[in-house]
């Protein structure tokens, strides 16, 4: 379609109005693209309102997490109790606060891992002329095909004792699953920051940058990288996704955090014994990661169209 | 002067764009009749191959859209017709062949297979008949080892190649009118050549009319028949080919033809070469009157209150200037 | 003539394509192969040729862009092809080189204000704040744009701009050489004029000399005083642009001026139409490359062993055994 019209295309581009006292940076544009994206900013609102509900109501709704009420076992929602109780008469929205804190504590700071990492080892791969960037590509095919479950297990069983001997049971099995979820997920990351540097850095303003005699490390951080942060943006936000999930699995088969700690996954997995009695218990934390996992999507499908190299050019 | 061919009367596409309508063609007239060569010439975003383009309803709707006009293809409205009406017509009496012979052949099948399938659909032959066709048409377009060749994929081509089959697809069905979008941009000086010398002689073989759409004024200066120059949506200038290069009426055309460096006289005398000052305007509500105005020598208050029409100032020439139509337009 | 200010010798490049990691392919291209020639301070040295004639190849050597496979190149009487990559971005000072895109060549997040301090922060030109903005500022309007222009982004300006943006991120360093590679090939006919005046402008003004690199013959002789034909990485003629217009003595030059298309029918010359297209550098033909196409009468000799450059008539060169 873009095709079919360049000469319109051309010519509104030549006659773009000077006149304007607005500004408009390429990042400035995107959002106005995201904007129009209607799905994706309705998930933006629905991700803030969770993002900030975790953050802040634990101030407002000051239930502690762990107060036992035999009396109140199993209930379900209530004034005392909006999202009811668990078995041992804990309150659940205060348990859902808090598991959100750790659930999407997980998640980013996975995600961040998971891009950091693929984003060096693109960078290298992509920036090199020698054998060094096919060697990381192998090393990157080679991750890709081990099996993640299994693998995640294996090493969870080898390192979760000595972890929670250092940093406590809490910070141990916070380290442990990011670095998991985070060393197995950065290979999609690094084979987008590769394929990116390979077509950017033979690109004009590249050489242009080398004529004037930058160097390397400047050619990649002031030119090469800002151009090629927009696929990585939208990989994080699947990396987001996939790291929530991986966490709930984790906690679901009881790999995850101990039960005194509630992540949603954990939530979930206590839950699944009394599904037929007390199905509130498991649709909340459900919802809550559904909802999650979906909005996150979406933004990054807006993201994706709002950082469409081809609209910014 | 034989009857016309091709009638496109007062045609207006626009496309809707985040920031307004662009006003791609606005307002265009050209006639084109049977067996002549009609140049369209004009710097991009001129609207030259969106007009093309509404001939045979190639653009993309939406964001674009014929708001107003008539295509007259031997009498006969093209623009309320049915996609497969339209269809008969494309190919069979009106051709097209494109700036970009890369793209324009579909990579995974061979080329023979891509000429036959026109000619085994628009003049229902069978494959063989289609096939030896095929053959007779590679060889037309002076392709050694056609019966080899037919079976080749898109990639085996260079560029020249690759759009001299292109003219070879155009021409199997023996069109009565072939559009030429830019054919010879993406290319070499020494295969523009080449492929100009060529559609002259598919020309006097077939006696089809061509409508040449192209920026490069030698190009147009070397084949065309008659020149209609647009600008900014507009035809702003039309006359016989060697009257428009002798004695250009429009400050436009005018600064056009200065603006090009001359290889003949830039070796003996070296002149500045007269630049149009400005830029192309926009096509997003344009400012009322002559749109060339904001970049005329010549301009004047009056220039800016309407829209000059295209007058005849005789002998065929016609001119969209108050300078030279004279008095106020409309 | 006065001593060189750019001056290259036998420049050969030579790209391997196909060689990975594992898989070994030895396919060469021979883009350019033993080039030489000079250009005086001050002048346009043009350098025409077809698709695959290695001419922007040619351009980017001289500024290893693209590293040379052999050949020297002499700038300011120092051989620079020796230089280490350090004291060579030192010396990338004097000499720039503006590109054909004017969209693919301008960083699309960057300011265009930052795109022409560039060089000014990378090589520390400008001591304070102020004096950093009164330099862009200085080289915008040098170009013929505005001030204000500085803070905005590439996209918002028009194709002929984006060029003038791409001369003054080049003259920021206040080089001596600029090699232009085909600016104005992606502009439109009446854009071209304006991006043209300039560079005869600011060569008059500045002192710049040029290697002018383009394949349309008509604006090189515009521009140029000397032109250079290549023809599959190698030059075939060169002369002063008059001579090679006037006398072409090549009959790839002969060729090449026949079909540029012009407007005036009394300047029309008979058009020689080369048959075949130009052939593969990976497997240029032996001899005179040019012998597979050739028109007129050729002896064995061309197809055995290649034409050496010889001056026929003051300052004009050509490679042809029939014609020197």
């Amino acid at each position: 379609m873009v095709g079919s019209i360049p000469a319109s295309a051309t010519a509104e581009l030549s006659a773009a109005p000077r006149s304007k006292a607005k500004q408009f940076s390429p990042w400035l544009d995107a959002w106005r693209r995201f904007r129009r994206h209607r799905l994706a900013l309705v998930s933006t609102v629905v991700l803030s309102a969770i993002v900030l509900s975790v953050l802040f109501m634990p101030f407002v709704w000051s239930v502690p997490i762990n107060e036992i009420d035999f009396t109140a076992r199993l209930k379900g929602p209530s004034p005392a109790h909006p999202f009811g109780t668990d078995d041992l008469g804990q309150d659940l929205l205060s348990r859902m606060l808090y598991g959100g804190r750790i659930s999407l504590a997980v998640a980013f700071a996975a995600m961040v891992v998971a891009i950091v990492v693929g984003t060096i080892i693109g960078a290298i791969a992509g920036m090199s002329r020698g054998w060094v960037g096919p060697a990381l590509m192998w090393l990157t095919d080679l991750f890709l095909s081990l099996p993640p479950l299994p693998l995640l297990l294996l090493v969870i069983y080898l390192f979760r004792d000595s972890l929670k001997s250092v940093f406590g049971p809490e910070g141990g099995v916070f380290i442990l699953i990011v670095l998991v979820v985070g060393g197995l997920r950065w290979m999609p990351a690094a084979r987008l920051v590769r394929a990116q540097f390979l077509s950017l850095r033979e690109k004009e303003f590249v050489e242009a940058a080398r004529a004037l005699g930058a160097s390397r490390l400047r050619q990649v951080i002031r030119h090469i990288l800002p151009n090629a942060l927009g696929p990585v943006i939208v990989a994080a936000t699947v990396d987001v996704a996939a790291a929530i999930i991986a966490e709930s699995t984790l906690s679901f088969l009881g790999l995850g955090f101990p039960p005194d700690i509630p992540s949603w996954g954990r939530i979930l997995f206590d839950a699944k014994d009394y599904l037929d009695i007390a199905p509130h218990w498991a649709m909340f934390p459900g919802v809550a990661i559904f909802l999650t996992v979906l909005s996150i999507s979406f933004i990054g499908d807006g993201l994706r169209d709002a950082l469409d190299p081809r609209k910014v050019m | 002067m034989s009857e016309p061919l091709l009638e496109i009367r007062d045609l207006k596409t626009h496309f809707a764009t985040d920031n307004g309508i662009v006003r791609a063609v606005d307002g265009v007239d050209i006639t084109i009749r049977r067996g002549e060569t009609v140049g369209v010439v004009g710097e991009s975003g001129c609207g030259k191959t969106v007009t093309a383009m509404s001939v045979l309803k190639l653009i993309a709707m939406p964001p674009g859209r014929i708001v107003d006009g008539q295509i007259l293809w031997q009498g006969r409205d093209l623009i309320p017709l049915e996609a497969d009406e339209l269809d008969d017509i494309r190919a069979k009496d009106i051709a097209m062949v494109f700036q970009e012979p890369m793209t324009s052949l579909n990579p995974v099948y061979t080329i023979g297979e891509q000429i036959a399938e026109g000619l085994r659909r628009h003049e229902k032959l069978s494959r063989r008949a289609a096939l030896e066709r095929t053959v007779e048409m590679l060889r037309l377009v002076q392709i050694a080892n056609a019966e080899k060749r037919v079976h080749d994929y898109p990639h085996q081509f260079s560029g020249g190649m690759r759009q001299r089959v292109m003219i070879a697809m155009a021409l199997s069905c023996s069109p009565k009118l072939l559009i030429a979008d830019e054919p010879t941009t993406a290319l070499d000086v020494t295969i523009q050549a080449q492929i100009l010398e060529l559609l002259a002689d598919m020309k006097a073989r077939f006696g089809m009319a061509v409508m040449l759409i192209t920026h490069a004024m030698g190009v147009v200066a070397e084949t065309a028949q008659r020149v209609v120059v647009m600008y900014a949506g507009r035809v702003i200038e039309e006359a016989p080919v060697d009257e428009l290069f002798a004695n250009p009426r429009h400050p436009y055309t005018q600064g056009l033809i200065r603006s090009i460096p001359h290889i003949d006289r830039a070796a003996t005398t070296k002149k500045r070469l007269e630049a149009i000052p400005g830029v192309v305007p926009r096509l997003i509500d344009p400012a009322p009157g002559c749109r060339f105005a904001p970049r005329c020598r010549f301009a004047m208050p009056a220039c800016r209150l309407a829209t000059p029409a295209l007058r005849d100032v005789g002998g065929g020439h016609k001119v969209a200037c108050i300078l030279e139509t004279g008095g106020l337009p409309q | 003539m006065s001593t060189p200010l750019l001056s290259v010798r036998n420049l050969t490049k030579q790209f391997d394509i196909g060689s990975g990691f594992l898989l070994r392919n030895d396919a060469v291209v021979h883009a350019v192969d033993g080039v030489s020639f000079s250009i005086p301070p001050g002048e346009t040295l043009g350098l025409v040729g077809e698709s695959g004639s290695g001419k922007s190849t040619t351009g980017r050597c001289i500024l290893r862009l693209v590293e040379p496979t052999a050949g020297e190149i002499w700038f300011q009487g120092r051989n620079v092809s020796a230089l280490d990559a350090r004291a060579f971005r030192a010396l990338c000072r004097d000499m720039q080189i503006i590109f054909q895109d004017p969209f693919a060549s301008l960083n699309p997040r960057m300011t265009v204000g930052t795109i022409i301090g560039e060089a000014l922060t990378i090589h520390k030109l400008a001591p304070s704040k102020e004096a950093f903005t009164d330099r862009v500022v200085e080289l915008l309007e040098t170009v013929g744009l505005q001030a204000d222009h500085m803070h905005r982004y590439p996209h918002e300006f028009s194709g002929g701009q984006r060029q003038r943006i791409g001369i003054a991120r080049a003259l920021a360093v206040e080089p001596k050489l600029i090699i232009c590679d085909e600016p104005v090939s992606a502009l439109d006919v009446s854009i071209q004029a304006q991006v043209i005046n300039l560079l005869e402008d600011l060569q008059g003004k500045l002192g710049l000399t040029y290697l002018f690199i383009a394949h349309d013959l008509s604006v090189v002789e515009h521009i140029s005083h000397r032109v250079a034909v290549m023809y599959l990485g190698r030059i075939v003629e060169l002369a002063s642009a008059r001579d090679l217009y006037v006398t072409p003595l090549h009959p790839y030059t002969e060729a090449l001026l026949s079909a540029v298309p012009v407007t005036d029918p009394k300047a029309r010359r008979k058009r020689i139409v080369l048959q075949g297209e130009v052939p593969s550098p990976i497997h240029p033909p032996s001899g005179c490359h040019f012998h597979t196409r050739c028109p007129i009468r050729q002896l064995p000799l061309c197809a055995r062993e290649a034409p050496p450059l010889k001056e026929t008539a003051s300052g004009h060169f050509v490679a042809c055994h029939l014609r020197s």
